[in-house]
Formats: C-alpha cells, structure tokens, sequence
C-alpha cells in the first residue's frame, strides 16, 4: 500500500469509528428519551459485558482463559472488588500458564 | 478530584492494554507500516480489534474501501455504548462532549457504565485519558523496538478480569443475570455465523430487550 492510500485508508478508518461514537453522547446526552427506551438502555451494560466476555474466554486454544475466569469470577462475587479481582484474574492466568508451559 | 478518580478506575485498562498495543505496534512495522504510520492509526483510530483487522487486510493488498467498511461494521457497537453512556454522564458543553465520544472503547465503557451514578466529565476525562495515553504510548513502543510484551506474567487476562469484575457488580437483580446469560449465550451462537465483531450490537441489544419484556410480565401480574 502507497504513503498515500495509508493515510486515506487511516483517514476513513478514524472518521467511521468516530461517527458512532459521537452520535449517541453528543446527540442525546442531557435528552430525555422514552421510558421504555431508558429502561432498555440500563440493561445495556451487563448485555455488552456479557457478549464481549463470553466469546474471549470461550474460544478455540482458550482453555487457559476459562481456568483463569474460575477463581477470578469467585474473587469478584466475594469481594466485589475490581482491582482486588483484576490482580487476582493476572495471577490466576500467571499459574495457568505456568502449569501449561 | 474527579480527573484523578478517572486515572485511577483506567489502571485495570492500563494493564490489560500494554501487552496488546505493543504487539499491535510490532506486528505494524512487520506488515510494513512506518513507526508513524503505526502510531498514527493508534492515535486517531483508537479500537484495537479494527486497528489489528486492518493490518491483516494490509496484508492481503485489500483495498483502502473494504478497510474502511470492514472497520464502520467492526466499530458499529460504539454505537449502543455511546448511546448508553449519554444517560451516564453529566450534561455538559458539546466539545467536550464530542472529545468524550472520541474515547469510548469497550474497556472505557465497561469502566463507565459498571460504575453507579452519574460520572462528572472531568471524570470520564482522566479514565479515557489515561487509557487512550497507554494505548498510543505502547503501540510506539511496539513499533520502534518489534518487541512484544512477553513478561511470563498473566497480563493478557487483565481486560476479561476487569469485565468479570464489571459484569459481577452489574448483577443486582435478577433480570440483568438472565439479560448477562442469554447475551452470553447469543454471543457464543452468533461468533461463527456473523464475521467481525459487531454482532455484540445486535446480541446486546435483543438480550436487554428481553431485560424490559420481563419487567413488562412483572408489572402485568403485579
């Protein structure tokens, strides 16, 4: 790829990543929106969490994620605590892969 | 205050970032990227999962059209976060507002909405600040050294750690837990058949649809 088509390419990259994520804050923020739509949106969080995390600890040569997810899920429903179970996520994955190699 | 609150909440990102954005830099050069072109991408493009999409799209001689598609289709689910996370911070000028939008990522997100409570945009400033700042500043590193970020340690597991975290904190009533296992089950059904990543934006949006289809029932026999 040229010089020139890179920095297009790049050019087009930013500007179609940028338009959705400006639409919904800069467009509706401080609007109200329907009842239904708002409580719609407050399930928002624990549904994109979800489909993000199921995939990338579920996946193909994963193995090692899913045994790492085990004690980090139980850290994170007995402490409630995100950087407690983060430290504990890196050192789940830490001895796993240890194990493994 | 609130700026450093920001920075604080963004060290679980910091973590998990490091590792993937030096290895976004390495494999850059090594696709035949410059240093400034592979920094540049990740400053003004900003989404991981695209940013490593496009390379392998580089390297197959795509042209800059299919890129740029692949990348709106891929980059689509900012969308709905956005959308979201217009509920989740204070009213504020449009600038600013439009300068938050730049950095919504899932991670900047997961970080936002997971928090309870309206976020003060010095707030969101610091969080996605600190984040965007770990990402630009790894992929250099990346780039000018080819080296990844191989410690041993159990880095990569940071960003899922953070989620489960996240996800766990979410879970206060019992319809966000069916809302979490059906988007989770969706997901897994749907990571073959739809190409990408933006099937989180249909999977999510039907699964929290459910969300309010139950509150319905409830309020129906009530």
């Amino acid at each position: 790829m040229s010089p020139e088509a890179f920095w297009v390419t790049l050019l087009g990259m930013a500007l179609v990543t940028y338009l959705p994520r400006a639409l919904g804050l800069v467009g509706l923020s401080g609007r109200a929106l329907p009842q239904t739509v708002e409580r719609w949106l407050g399930y928002i969080p624990a549904a994109v969490l979800a489909a993000l995390l199921a995939p990338a600890l579920s996946g193909e040569g994963e193995a090692d994620r899913l045994l790492a997810a085990l004690p980090t899920f139980l850290v994170a429903v007995l402490s409630r605590n995100m950087a407690l179970t983060v430290v504990v996520g890196i050192l789940s994955m830490t001895v796993v892969k240890a194990l493994a190699g | 205050m609130q700026l450093y609150r920001g920075a604080a909440d963004a060290v679980p990102i910091v973590l998990g970032y490091l590792p993937i954005g030096f290895a976004f830099g390495a494999l850059g050069v090594a696709t035949g990227l410059s240093i400034l072109q592979a920094v540049a991408m990740s400053a003004f493009v900003f989404a991981g999962s695209a940013q490593f999409i496009a390379l392998s799209m580089f390297g197959t001689g795509a042209a800059p059209a299919a890129v740029v598609t692949g990348t709106f289709f891929i980059n689509l689910r900012h969308l709905l976060m956005s959308t979201a996370l217009s509920r989740k911070v204070m009213a504020t000028s449009r600038p600013l507002l439009g300068l938050l939008a730049f950095g919504i990522t899932d991670e900047t997100f997961a970080v936002a909405a997971g928090r309870r409570g309206q976020h003060h945009p010095l707030y969101m400033l610091g969080l996605e600040g600190t984040a965007y700042l770990a990402w630009v500043a790894s992929t250099a590193a990346g780039a000018a050294t080819g080296a990844r970020f191989t410690a041993g340690w159990g880095l990569e597991f940071a960003l899922p750690a953070m989620f489960i975290a996240l996800l766990v904190a979410q879970m206060v009533e019992w319809r966000r837990a069916v809302v979490a296992v059906l988007a989770a089950l969706m997901s897994l059904l749907g990571q073959g058949l739809i190409p990408g990543n933006w099937d989180v934006l249909l999977v999510a949006s039907l699964a929290a649809a459910v969300g309010v289809v139950l509150e319905r029932g409830q309020r129906d026999v009530a």
